[in-house]
């Protein structure tokens, strides 16, 4: 190879200077066998002696068939080298093919083709869980956030058409909400320790499909309403999901958890948590604990799972209304110049 | 396996190669839209609701 380069420049060189001859382009398209003739008109340019011209007629002839080996890689601008080019080059891709076809019939026997399959499988079933994990971790959250922000708007939306901003008989006392079918949504949560720009939906039922895993938190079907006297009880995912509840654990008592509804806001404020085994219904009772008391509070409660990434126990925080606000008057101070509540368009 | 389907695909490779990423693009697809949320009820980490029973 590098000793045939020098004479592939020369006969590059060589058939170069053909263009500029007056034998013109029609002599390339017969390839490279009309090499002597295209030494002939070299060899005439001035410059040229008549003894080196046959060699140089022989060089080019060698060179030419060189160049036709080994230049394929990079095409040379001759026209007669292109012909030659084409030629080698085409002969060098069957012998390519030759070689892909080998590999193609490799054989493999039953036992190493099963054994092959077998690794395949595990292979895809391990990007299958991977892709399982990133699916739960990652893009439930996304997803749920963003039906969160569609349920939202909605919320406001039909909210601000129809306005039922009458103030109450007496303003001190809540207004209580009204229920809604399951599955639809009916508040707006804020709760300022998670977060300013922290909000999320209320709807009715504790169903994971369509409530928990798609419209926020979800109201249990047996509980009291917002603002009603009784236990205003509510479950939320801790992982994934949008992970309403997720800082559940990072409450302190005197914490604001303001919900909004068509009516107004009804701010409750944290008072306790406590951990409980997850068939401890009687945490949802209208005195929690005590399911034989009838109760005067109006006592919201909030269920997450407990430990995290775990269905063993569930976290309980427990909160008392404290303030309550008609729609009509504006949002509370604790949550009106948040980012969730801007975001949310409550301003409006 | 995989062998087997690639030697099946049509085209020179780089119309294999698109119509493997197609492929894969479905399978992912088809998961995570219709597989996934069906298992995932039965995962460990996903109840927070307190029920009878639970």
């Amino acid at each position: 190879m590098r000793t045939g380069s020098g004479p592939v420049h020369q006969a590059a060189a060589h058939t170069q200077a053909l263009p500029a001859s007056p034998a013109g382009p029609g002599g390339f398209g017969s390839g490279p066998r009309h090499a002597g003739p295209g030494t002939g008109l070299v060899g005439s340019a001035p410059g040229h002696s008549a003894p080196t011209a046959g060699g140089a007629t022989a060089q080019s002839v060698f060179a030419a068939s060189a160049a036709s080996q080994t230049a394929y890689g990079n095409p040379p601008p001759g026209g007669g080298q292109t012909a030659g080019g084409a030629a080698a080059a085409s002969a060098a891709g069957s012998k390519r093919t030759d070689r892909k076809r080998q590999t193609e019939y490799e054989p493999l026997g039953p036992v190493r083709g099963t054994i092959r399959a077998f690794g395949e499988l595990c292979i895809t079933a391990g990007m299958v869980l991977i892709l399982f994990v990133v699916w739960q971790l990652w893009w439930t959250d996304i997803a749920a956030n963003k039906d969160n922000e569609v349920l939202a708007d909605q919320l406001i939306t039909e909210w601000r058409d129809n306005p039922d901003n009458e103030l109450p008989d007496d303003p001190d006392t809540p207004y209580v909400a009204e229920p809604v079918d399951e599955n639809s949504g009916f508040g707006i949560m804020y709760v300022p320790r998670f977060g300013d720009d922290y909000y999320r939906t209320v709807a009715e039922g504790v169903s994971l499909e369509p409530v928990l895993n798609r419209m926020g938190v979800g109201r249990y079907p047996s509980s009291a309403m917002p603002g009603e006297v009784g236990n205003f009880a509510i479950a939320g995912h801790r992982v994934t999901y949008g992970k309403p509840l997720n800082q559940i654990h990072q409450l302190r008592p005197g914490d604001d958890i303001v919900v909004q509804t068509a009516d107004g806001y009804y701010t409750y404020t944290f008072r306790n948590f406590e951990i409980v085994l997850p068939d401890a219904t009687e945490v949802l009772s209208a005195v929690p604990m005590l399911p034989d008391y009838k109760g005067k509070d109006r006592i919201m409660t909030l269920t997450a799972c407990n430990p995290m990434f775990s269905a063993r126990e569930r976290y309980v925080a427990y909160a008392e209304l404290t303030d309550w606000t008609p729609a009509g008057d504006g949002a509370p101070e604790s949550i009106a110049d948040s980012p969730a509540y801007d975001k949310v368009g409550g301003e409006a | 396996m995989y062998g087997l389907l690639w030697r099946a695909l049509p085209g020179p490779w780089i119309v294999k190669l698109l119509i493997c990423l197609v492929l894969i693009a479905a399978a992912v697809y088809v998961l995570m839209e219709y597989v996934f949320p069906v298992i995932a009820p039965h995962m460990p980490f996903n109840d927070a609701t307190i029920e009878e029973g639970g």
